[in-house]
C-alpha cells in the first residue's frame, strides 16, 4: 500500500513531465532531449531561491515557468527553427534536432555544474503525514495537487479553447492547419516553450521531495520519453496511464528491490512496450 | 577513372604501414594520444558502418565497450580465463547483446532507437553493479598483462584495419547497397523486397562486435576496472560527436573527424578539467549547424570544385 501510495504521487509529476514533452514532439515536432535539462533547471531555481533567499518553491514556480517559457521560446526561434526550415523531411528532422538537443543538453550541463556541482540538497514541508493508512511526506502531496491542477488547466485549454484547438489541428496535420489559416510556425515555437516551461514545473515540483544535481537530466529524458512512448504520441490519457505504471512500478522496485534499480526497472517496461505494444497503450497499429 | 580503381586502396594500405611505425618514435605522452586516436578510430568508423547509411544515431558505443572491458576484467580476476580468450568471447556476447537490441527497437522509428541507446550504458551499470554489490561482493577487478601502451596500440590498429576492409566489402555488397536504400527511403526498401530488419540488424551487431573487441583490448591500459569507469555513457556522445565531424556517409570520414577532434579535445581537458561538458555540448551544435556533412562533405565540395 506504501509503495502504491508513494507510486501514486510521483506518478503526477512524471504525467506532468510526459504532457510537456508530448506537445513538444507531437505539435512543433522536436524530438527535444534536453528536456531533462529543463527539470533539472527548475530544480536548482528551487534549490537556489530556497538556499540563499529562504523563498519557498511555491512561489519560485511562478518566477521559474514564465523564464523558462522565454528560453525555450528563444531555442525554438533561434536555434531549432533553422532546422525545421532545413530539412527536407521528418526523418531529417528527427535527426538534426536530435543532435542539436544533445548540444543544448550538454551545454546545459557544463553550465550547471559550474553553478552547482553537488547535490541540490533542501528540506521543504517534509513533514509525514498519514494518507490512506500509509505516511508519506507532505511535498510529495503538494508537489502531486499541484501536478494535477496544471495538468487539468492544460487539458482544458487544449480541448476546450481556440487557442487550444489550433495547437491540437498543428498536432494532426501541420499543412492542413496552415491552409485553415493557422500560424504554424507561431504555435508551434508557443507550444515547443509551453513544453519546456512545463519540464522546468515539473523539476520545481521534483526538487522538493527527491535530490537532484546537475547531471541527471538525462535520466529525467529517458523516463519522460518512455512514458510518451508507452502511453502513445500525443495521448494524454495514455500519458497518465503510462506515468501511474512508471511511478509505480519504480516505487516497488526501489522499496522491494534495490533503489539503484529504478533505470532497469524502467528499460524493463520500455521493452516490453517495444516488443507488444510500441503504438502506445491504446494507440491503433499503423497498417 | 579506372586507373584510380586501385588508387584509394593502396594509400590506404601505405597510410596504414606508416602508422605502424609510430610506436617507435613516439615518447609516452604522444603513444597515449595515439592509443585514443586508434581506439576512437576504431570505434568511430564501425559505428559509420551502420549509421553513416541508416542515419539511425546508435548511443550504444559506451554499453558494448562497457561489455568488452568489463567481461575480460571479471573472466581474468574472477575465473582465471586468459586475455585472448576473452578477446573473441566478449564481442560474441556484445555482438548477441547488439542483435536482441536490435530486434527490439530497429523494426521501428529511428527515434525509438536512439532512445533506447541513450540510457543503455546507465542502464546496465547500474545493473552490474547491483549484481557485484549482491551476489559476487564489491571487490575490484584487475586486468593484469604485460602489454605495453605499444602492444595495445598495434592491436587496435589490426581492429581498424579489418574494420576497414569489412567496411569495404560491404559497401559494395548486396547487404550494403541494402543499407543504403534503407536510409533513404524504408518504404521503397521494403516493396523492393529487402527484409529492412533484418539489414539493419545484421550491420548493427558488427559494430557491438567491434566495440567490446576495443573495450577488451583497452582494459589493460586502466589494470583497475570498476563498472562505473568503464559503462561510461559520455563515450557513445564522443564516438558520434567524432564520426559527425569526419562525415558518417564515408569510410575515411571518422577518421578525419578523429584525429583532430582527439587533439583539439587532449588540450581542452587539460586547459578546462571541469567545463569538457559544456565544450562537448558546443561541439555538437556546431557539427549540426555549420558542418553537417563532416570534413568528408566540405573535401569533397572543394576537391569537386578543384576539378571542375
Amino acid at each position: 500500500m506504501d509503495i502504491l501510495v508513494s507510486g501514486f504521487l510521483l506518478a503526477g509529476t512524471y504525467a506532468l513531465i510526459a504532457m510537456g514533452l508530448n506537445l513538444q514532439y507531437g505539435v512543433a515536432r522536436i524530438m527535444n532531449l534536453a528536456n531533462g535539462e529543463m527539470i533539472v533547471l527548475g530544480a536548482l531555481a528551487a534549490f537556489w531561491a530556497f538556499t540563499s533567499y529562504q523563498i519557498s518553491p511555491l512561489l519560485t514556480l511562478f518566477l521559474a515557468a514564465p523564464l523558462s517559457f522565454i528560453g525555450n521560446w528563444l531555442i525554438y526561434k533561434f536555434l531549432l527553427r533553422p532546422l525545421v526550415k532545413r530539412a527536407k523531411n521528418q526523418g531529417q528532422l528527427e535527426v538534426d534536432s536530435i543532435l542539436a538537443t544533445f548540444g543544448i543538453s550538454f551545454a546545459l550541463v557544463g553550465i550547471m555544474v559550474s553553478i552547482h556541482g553537488e547535490y541540490f540538497t533542501y528540506s521543504f514541508l517534509a513533514n509525514p503525514i498519514e494518507v490512506l493508512g500509509s505516511t508519506v511526506a507532505e511535498n510529495r502531496l503538494v508537489a502531486f495537487f499541484i501536478a494535477l491542477a496544471i495538468g487539468l488547466v492544460l487539458y482544458l485549454w487544449l480541448n476546450h479553447t481556440r487557442a487550444g484547438t489550433s495547437v491540437r489541428a498543428v498536432a494532426v496535420n501541420a499543412d492542413s492547419a496552415r491552409l485553415v489559416g493557422i500560424n504554424v510556425d507561431k504555435v508551434s515555437a508557443l507550444t515547443f516553450a509551453l513544453g519546456g516551461a512545463i519540464a522546468t514545473v515539473g523539476g520545481v515540483l521534483i526538487s522538493t521531495f527527491i535530490t537532484l544535481d546537475a547531471s541527471i537530466g538525462v535520466i529525467f529524458t529517458m523516463k519522460a520519453l518512455i512514458i510518451v512512448i508507452m502511453g502513445g504520441v500525443g495521448d494524454i490519457r495514455g500519458a497518465i496511464i503510462a506515468a501511474l505504471i512508471l511511478g509505480i512500478v519504480e516505487t516497488g522496485v526501489a522499496t522491494l528491490v534495490d533503489p539503484g534499480l529504478t533505470l532497469v526497472a524502467a528499460y524493463f517496461i520500455f521493452l516490453l512496450v517495444l516488443l507488444f505494444r510500441p503504438q502506445g497503450l491504446f494507440g491503433r497499429r499503423s497498417t | 577513372m579506372s586507373e584510380m580503381k586501385w588508387g584509394w586502396p593502396v594509400i590506404g594500405a601505405a597510410l596504414f604501414l606508416l602508422s605502424a611505425f609510430i610506436p617507435l618514435i613516439a615518447d609516452g605522452y604522444w603513444m597515449s594520444i595515439a592509443v585514443t586516436i586508434a581506439m576512437y578510430t576504431a570505434l568511430a568508423t564501425s559505428w559509420a558502418l551502420f549509421s553513416g547509411p541508416t542515419h539511425y544515431i546508435s548511443l550504444a558505443s559506451g554499453a558494448f565497450f562497457g561489455i568488452g572491458g568489463y567481461l575480460v576484467a571479471t573472466a581474468m580476476s574472477d575465473y582465471d580465463l586468459s586475455f585472448w580468450l576473452m578477446l573473441v568471447v566478449a564481442p560474441l556476447v556484445s555482438a548477441l547483446v547488439a542483435a536482441l537490441i536490435g530486434f527490439a527497437t530497429l523494426r521501428l522509428s529511428g527515434v525509438y532507437f536512439v532512445i533506447f541507446t541513450l540510457g543503455l550504458a546507465e542502464m546496465i551499470r547500474n545493473l552490474v553493479s547491483w549484481v557485484q554489490n549482491n551476489f559476487l561482493g564489491s571487490r575490484g577487478l584487475y586486468v593484469l598483462t604485460d602489454f605495453t601502451e605499444a602492444h595495445i596500440y598495434w592491436m587496435l590498429l589490426v581492429v581498424c584495419l579489418v574494420i576497414f576492409v569489412f567496411g569495404w566489402w560491404l559497401s559494395r555488397s548486396r547487404l550494403g547497397f541494402a543499407l543504403k536504400i534503407i536510409g533513404n527511403d524504408e518504404e521503397v526498401a521494403k516493396h523492393v523486397g529487402i527484409n529492412t530488419a533484418l539489414a539493419k540488424v545484421l550491420v548493427f551487431t558488427t559494430t557491438g562486435f567491434f566495440g567490446a573487441l576495443v573495450g577488451v583490448i583497452i582494459a589493460p591500459r586502466y589494470s583497475y576496472i570498476e563498472p562505473n569507469q568503464v559503462f561510461s555513457p559520455e563515450l557513445s556522445f564522443m564516438v558520434v560527436i567524432m564520426a559527425l565531424l569526419g562525415g558518417a556517409h564515408r569510410l575515411w570520414g571518422p577518421l578525419v573527424g578523429v584525429i583532430p577532434f582527439a587533439l583539439v579535445w587532449e588540450t581542452i581537458t587539460i586547459a578546462f578539467p571541469n567545463s569538457t561538458t559544456f565544450f562537448l555540448g558546443l561541439a555538437f551544435l556546431f557539427i549540426v549547424y555549420f558542418i553537417p556533412h563532416g570534413f568528408a562533405g566540405l573535401i569533397e565540395k572543394h576537391w569537386l570544385r578543384l576539378r571542375s
